[in-house]
C-alpha cells in the first residue's frame, strides 16, 4: 500500500498540480485517488472524531444490493433467448449469452455517465462526487435488453446532463437520473421500450429460428392487451419473465432489499409504505373489477392485489428508485405519504394507462415532483407548533 | 423528585481513554491565559499591559459595549504577553503566576441579602461574568438582560467526559452560595439537569433552591440544551442563561470570601495520555503541565475540551475557559487504501454499513479513534441520519440548510433561536456528506445576532 501510494503521490500526482500541464484535470485525478485511498484529511472545525461513513461506502452497499438483480438479469436473458429459440442450453450458456448481450449496455452507462461526470467537474473544478455510480448501474437494469447501445448512450447523456449537472450535480437534482435516463428513451424511441420485440432476444444465427406460437411479451403486455397472462405468479416472483434487465426477479429484490434496510442505507419506510400503497390500490382494483367497461380491464384489475406487486418494475422501484434520498423525500414523516403514493400510483397507472402497461416510472417521477411539496406540509407543522408556542407566551404575558 | 426524563435520540461514542476516579500529584501552574476567542459577542479591549503586575482577579479586558463586564487574570503575577492575530485581533493575554497567590478584594458578602443589581455588579467586576453564556446566539449573557431561566447541567456525557462528582468534590457550601446568587438573577428558576442513571455525587444532591430535572439516555443528554428544550423551550424573545456547575463553585468562592478563587478540576483524557488522572488547577492553565512528557509519540493532537466540542490547542496553548477536560488522540492523516470499501473494526459508526454496529450488539467495545474525516466533503445526499442523533423537536438538516442560503425568517421560524453548536456536534459526527455543521450553526447563530439581535 505505502508503495504504491509513494508512486502515486510522487509520480503522478505533480502532473496535475498546480502550474503543471495537467493542472486542469486534478478532478480526475482526486476522482482517482480518492478511489484508491481515503485520503489523511482531519477534521478542521467542530468535532474532532467523525463516522467512518462516507458517500462513497452508502453507494457501494447500494451497488452491492443491485449485483444480484443484475447476474440473474443476465441469466435471464441468455434463459429467455434460447427458450424462443427452443434450443436447450447450459446454465452457463444462458449466462454467458446475458452477459454479452448486458456488459455492453453497464460499460457503455458508466462510460458516457462518467465521462460527462469528469468534464463537468474538470470545467467546473469540482470534485467528483460519486452519485453517478449508482445511477450508472441502475440505467441498464431498468432498460429492455434489445436497446441500440446508442440509443442508451443518448439517455444516459440526458439523464445526467439535464437530469443532474443542470441543477448543481449529485445531491441538487429534482429527479431520479436513473429514470429519466428510461423516460428519455421511452419517449424518444417508444418502439424500442415497449411492445412485445424488445423484452427477449430473438437475434437468429444461422440455422436457428424462433418457435412457433412464440411471445415476446411481458406479462403486463399481456394483461393490458389479452387480459391474461401464460406466466405463474411463482414465475414472476422468482424472476423467470421477461421484462427490463434487472427488475424480473422479486426475489433477488428483496434480498437487496433486505441489505438496504439493514444498513438503513434505503429507508424501510418509503419501501414499507410503497408496498402498502400498491396494496391497496391492487384491492381497490379488485373491488371494483366487475365494473370495468371492457372485458380485459376486468381481467387486469381482477389481478389479485399481491400479484400486482411481482409484475413489472414494481418491486423494483420501489426498492431501489423511490428510496433514492436526493429525489425523494426527506423528512421521515414525509417519506411515509411519498412512498405511499409512489405505490399507490404506480399500479392505477399501471391498469389505465392503455398506451404504457406500466406505472413505476411515471409514479416515481411524479412523486420527485411532489416531494419537497410533502416536506413543505411537514416542516411547516413544525413551524406551525413553534409559532403557536410562541403566540400562546405573549398572550399569557 | 422528580421524574425521569428518557432521551432516545442520541448515541454515545465510547472512546479508550478514559480518566481514573483519582487526583494526581498537583502539577504547578506557571502561566496561564485569558483568551478572548473564548467568548462570543464581546468586544474587547485591553486594560494591561505586557510587564504589568497583576493580582488574581485584576481587569486584563474589558467588554466594550458593557465596561463593568472584566476579564480578570485567575493568577496574580506578571502579565507576559499578548497574543494577537490578524488585525491585531487578541487572541491570549498570558500571565506568568507568581507564588504569592494574592487576591483583589471584592468583599464577601451574603448574597441572599443583597441586591440583585449588587450581585450584577460583584460578579461583573470579578470577572466571573463571562461564565454565563446566552441562548439564544451562544454568546456572553449581557448584564443588562434577565433571564427568564438559568440552566445548568450536572452531569457530562460527552466521550470521555469527566465525572462531576470528581471535579465538585468538597465545594457543597460554595456551590450553594453560588446558587444563591444565580436565583437573584433570573426572574424565574435556576434549572439543574442531573443523571438519572448515576451517582450524582454529594455537591449536587444536596444543592437547594433550584429546580431539579433527571435524564436517562446517551449523548446529549448531559446537554443543557436539550434539559433546556425539555423544560422551557425557548421562544423567540426569549433569554436564557446557561451555566457550568464548576463555574458556580467559583462564584460562590467571590461571594464567601470576596475574592476570584479559579481553582478548579479537570480531567485528562485520551487514548494518547500515559497518565490519566484527574487534576487541581486554575483556568486558563497551560496545557504543557499536563501533556508534556504524558502523551505517546505518536502524531497527536490535543484538544481542551472533549472531542465533540473541544478546540484545538498546540502543546503551547491554554485550556479555553469552558472546558473541563483536556483529551488527547492521534491525528489521522495516513491516507488508507481502499478505505471506503473495507469493512475495518477500528471505525465507530451509527451505519450498519460498518461493523461498528455489530461490536456494540455482542459488547461494549471501546475505539480508539483518530481525527480523520473518513471521507471527503460532499453535498447533502442521505437523508435521516442527522434526526437520529438529535433530540430536539427541530428539523436539523432544514435549519442547517436555511443557515446555509442565509434564510433568517426560514432559520427563525425552524427553531435556531433553541439551539447551539455543541447541540449538533454529534450530527456533524454522523454526517456522510462531511458537513461542518458545528461552524455553519455558529455562522447563523452570529447571522441571527448582527440581523435580529
Amino acid at each position: 500500500m505505502k508503495a504504491l501510494h509513494d508512486f502515486v503521490e510522487g509520480k503522478i500526482k505533480p502532473n496535475f498540480e498546480e502550474g503543471a500541464k495537467l493542472h486542469k484535470l486534478w478532478p480526475v485525478y482526486d476522482g482517482l485517488y480518492t478511489f484508491l485511498f481515503v485520503p489523511g484529511h482531519t477534521a478542521h472545525s467542530g468535532a474532532h472524531v467523525r463516522d467512518g461513513i462516507d458517500l462513497k461506502r452508502t453507494m457501494n452497499t447500494v451497488i452491492t444490493a443491485l449485483i444480484p438483480c443484475l447476474l440473474f438479469g443476465m441469466w435471464n436473458v441468455g434463459y429467455h433467448h434460447y427458450n424462443a429459440l427452443g434450443m436447450d442450453v447450459t446454465f452457463f450458456d444462458q449466462f454467458l449469452f446475458g452477459a454479452i448481450k448486458v456488459l455492453p449496455m453497464v460499460i457503455v452507462s458508466y462510460g458516457v455517465g462518467l465521462g460527462i461526470e469528469f468534464f463537468f467537474c474538470v470545467i467546473k473544478g469540482h470534485q467528483i462526487e460519486e452519485g453517478y455510480l449508482v445511477t450508472g448501474m441502475l440505467i441498464p437494469l431498468i432498460m429492455p435488453v434489445d436497446l441500440p447501445l446508442w440509443m442508451l448512450a443518448l439517455s444516459v447523456v440526458f439523464a445526467v446532463v439535464i437530469g443532474k449537472e443542470v441543477f448543481g450535480g449529485t445531491g441538487m437534482n429534482i429527479f431520479n437520473p436513473a429514470l429519466l435516463a428510461r423516460a428519455f428513451a421511452f419517449f424518444a424511441y417508444p418502439t424500442w421500450m415497449s411492445g412485445d420485440k424488445v423484452w427477449i432476444n430473438t437475434d437468429v444465427a444461422e440455422g436457428q429460428a424462433v418457435v412457433d406460437g412464440f411471445s415476446g411479451a411481458t406479462i403486463l403486455g399481456d394483461l393490458a392487451t389479452t387480459g391474461a397472462t401464460s406466466y405463474s405468479a411463482f414465475e414472476a416472483f422468482l424472476g423467470l419473465i421477461p421484462g427490463s434487465v434487472g427488475e424480473t426477479s422479486t426475489l433477488l429484490i428483496l434480498a437487496g432489499a433486505g441489505l438496504l434496510i439493514f444498513t438503513g442505507i434505503g429507508s424501510w419506510k418509503i419501501m414499507l409504505s410503497g408496498v402498502l400503497g400498491g396494496a391497496t390500490m391492487g384491492i381497490i382494483f379488485n373491488l371494483v373489477a366487475p365494473y370495468a367497461l371492457s372485458p380485459e380491464q376486468q381481467a387486469f384489475m381482477a389481478v389479485p392485489f399481491w400479484q400486482q406487486l411481482i409484475f413489472g418494475g414494481f418491486a423494483f422501484g420501489i426498492v431501489f428508485m423511490a428510496t433514492d434520498p436526493v429525489s425523494g423525500s426527506q423528512t421521515e414523516k414525509g417519506k411515509w405519504f411519498y412512498g405511499f403514493l409512489i405505490g399507490f400510483l404506480a399500479i392505477m397507472i399501471r391498469v389505465f394507462n392503455p398506451a404504457y402497461p406500466e406505472g413505476i416510472m411515471l409514479a416515481i417521477l411524479f412523486m420527485n415532483t411532489m416531494a419537497p411539496l410533502i416536506d413543505h406540509y411537514v416542516v411547516e407543522a413544525n413551524i406551525k407548533k413553534r409559532q403557536k408556542r410562541l403566540a400562546l407566551k405573549t398572550a399569557g404575558a | 423528585m422528580s421524574d425521569v426524563i428518557k432521551i432516545k435520540r442520541g448515541v454515545d461514542i465510547n472512546l479508550v481513554g478514559d480518566v481514573e476516579a483519582e487526583f494526581a500529584a498537583p502539577v504547578a501552574v506557571e502561566t496561564v491565559a485569558v483568551k478572548p476567542t473564548d467568548f462570543h459577542g464581546v468586544r474587547f479591549k485591553l486594560s494591561v499591559k505586557e510587564g504589568d503586575e497583576v493580582k488574581a482577579g485584576t481587569p486584563l479586558l474589558f467588554n466594550k459595549d458593557d465596561e463593568q463586564m472584566k476579564f480578570t487574570s485567575p493568577v496574580s503575577g506578571e502579565v507576559a504577553q499578548v497574543v494577537r492575530g490578524a488585525k491585531r485581533r487578541i487572541l491570549e493575554v498570558r500571565v506568568l503566576a507568581d507564588k504569592k497567590n494574592t487576591f483583589e478584594d471584592f468583599g464577601a458578602a451574603d448574597p441572599v441579602s443583597l441586591e440583585r443589581e449588587a450581585i450584577v455588579e460583584k460578579i461583573a467586576a470579578s470577572g466571573c461574568w463571562a461564565f454565563f453564556k446566552q441562548r439564544p446566539y451562544n454568546v456572553v449573557a449581557q448584564t443588562s438582560k434577565t433571564p427568564k431561566a438559568i440552566f445548568i447541567s450536572g452531569f457530562d456525557s460527552a466521550p470521555l467526559a469527566p465525572d462531576l462528582g470528581m471535579l465538585l468534590e468538597g465545594n457543597e457550601k460554595e456551590f450553594q452560595t453560588g446558587i444563591n446568587a444565580l436565583a437573584k438573577l433570573t426572574s424565574g428558576q435556576v434549572h439543574l439537569g442531573l443523571n438519572a442513571s448515576k451517582p450524582v455525587g454529594r455537591v449536587l444532591s444536596s444543592v437547594k433552591g433550584v429546580k431539579v430535572s433527571k435524564y436517562d439516555g446517551p449523548h446529549p443528554a448531559g446537554l443543557v440544551g436539550v434539559h433546556i428544550a425539555q423544560n422551557d423551550p425557548i421562544d423567540k424573545g426569549d433569554v436564557v442563561w446557561t451555566i457550568n456547575p464548576e463555574h458556580v463553585v467559583i462564584i460562590g468562592r467571590l461571594f464567601l470570601e470576596g475574592k476570584f478563587d479559579a481553582r478548579i478540576n479537570i480531567a485528562l483524557t485520551g487514548s494518547e495520555v500515559n497518565d490519566r488522572k484527574y487534576h487541581s488547577t486554575i483556568l486558563g492553565a497551560a496545557v504543557k503541565n499536563f501533556v508534556d512528557g504524558n502523551t505517546s509519540d505518536k502524531t497527536n493532537r490535543i484538544i481542551s475540551g472533549n472531542v465533540l466540542t473541544g478546540t484545538k490547542v498546540d502543546i503551547d496553548g491554554y485550556l479555553g475557559m469552558y472546558d473541563r477536560q483536556i483529551t488527547v488522540i492521534p491525528e489521522g492523516l495516513e491516507p488508507e487504501m481502499f478505505g471506503w470499501l473495507i469493512p475495518k473494526p477500528d471505525k465507530f459508526s451509527i451505519s450498519r454499513a460498518l461493523p461498528s454496529w455489530f461490536q456494540r450488539q455482542i459488547g461494549n467495545p471501546e475505539y480508539e479513534l483518530d481525527t480523520n474525516l473518513h471521507g471527503e466533503r460532499r453535498a447533502f445526499v442521505v437523508t435521516g441520519q442527522y434526526e437520529e442523533v438529535f433530540p430536539f423537536d427541530i428539523y436539523p438538516v432544514q435549519l442547517i440548510k436555511a443557515i446555509m442560503t442565509q434564510d433568517i425568517e426560514r432559520m427563525e421560524n425552524l427553531g435556531i433561536y433553541e439551539v447551539v453548536e455543541e447541540d449538533f456536534a454529534l450530527c456533524e459526527v454522523v454526517c456522510t456528506s462531511k458537513i461542518p455543521v458545528q461552524e455553519t450553526v455558529r455562522k447563523g447563530l452570529d447571522l441571527m445576532k448582527e440581523e435580529v439581535g
